[in-house]
């Protein structure tokens, strides 16, 4: 399925991305994530297990075993500092 | 209902007129203004820049309001939420809740600052002397959210 994927914040800037299309096999969340820790380096390292960040499908915040509907609008961001 | 992400700053009494405009059956109205403080962490702030999801970040305020709705009795809801550069002492958020009684108005004001918190998709860069750095999520705004689990069904006394 394709999948739009959107960076937000620092991981934005990390990533060096702000917006992209992917391929995906997969089913879940986890699964995208794994797929882009796969590529290393920042990718690796911001995405660990561990580490504080959050997934929205569609624009709502889901957890990681949630499924992921084919052309879905994910985004992947900092946890929020608004207010 | 009214909800606002803008660049440009907000008048509070404005805001406030224009919910009880027209209208008698408002017993109350409580507001919350967030401003952009010099220090933050032990250093001075410069300026901070807000960035936010477009498209995103209004239905996730729309799901706060309608939460509030569900908790308490409100007549209306303005939030406001400011995003770009900011210098210190610029308001950056406002909540206005209207309701017949002030303990509702207080509660769904405080909650719906706690839930924006925590829940909508804002993050703040700052300016400081030793160059920019993201805002880290605080856990005491958690906590704060937390608070408000399970739902809280009954309005304090008027």
């Amino acid at each position: 399925m394709k999948l739009r994927v959107l960076y937000f914040a620092r991981l934005r800037e990390r990533f060096g991305v702000a917006e992209e299309t992917l391929d995906f096999a997969g089913a879940t969340a986890a699964e995208l994530i794994a797929q882009l820790q796969a590529r290393g380096g920042m990718w690796a390292e911001e995405l660990a297990a561990g580490r504080a960040f959050r997934v929205a499908v569609n624009q709502d915040i889901v957890a990681l075993d949630a499924a992921l509907p084919d052309q879905a609008e994910v985004a992947i961001f900092p946890p929020v500092t608004g207010g | 209902m009214k909800i606002r992400v803008q660049t440009q700053a907000f008048d509070l009494g404005a805001e406030v007129g224009a919910m009880s405009k027209g209208r008698t059956d408002i017993g109350a109205i409580a507001s919350f203004v967030g401003l952009a403080r010099d220090l933050n962490e032990g250093s001075g702030v410069q300026a901070m820049t807000l960035e936010h999801y477009p498209g995103m970040t209004e239905k996730a305020l729309a799901a706060l309001i309608e939460e509030a709705n569900s908790r308490w009795t409100l007549l209306d809801v303005t939030v406001i939420h400011r995003v770009g550069r900011l210098l210190p002492g610029d308001p950056i958020v406002l909540v206005a809740v209207a309701s017949r009684h002030r303990g509702e108005a207080f509660a769904a004001c405080e909650f719906i600052m706690d839930y924006l918190k925590t829940r909508a998709p804002f993050w703040k860069k700052e300016e400081t002397a030793e160059g920019e750095r993201w805002v880290d999520a605080r856990a005491s705004d958690d906590a704060a959210a937390a608070r408000w689990t399970p739902p809280r069904f009954e309005a304090g006394p008027d």
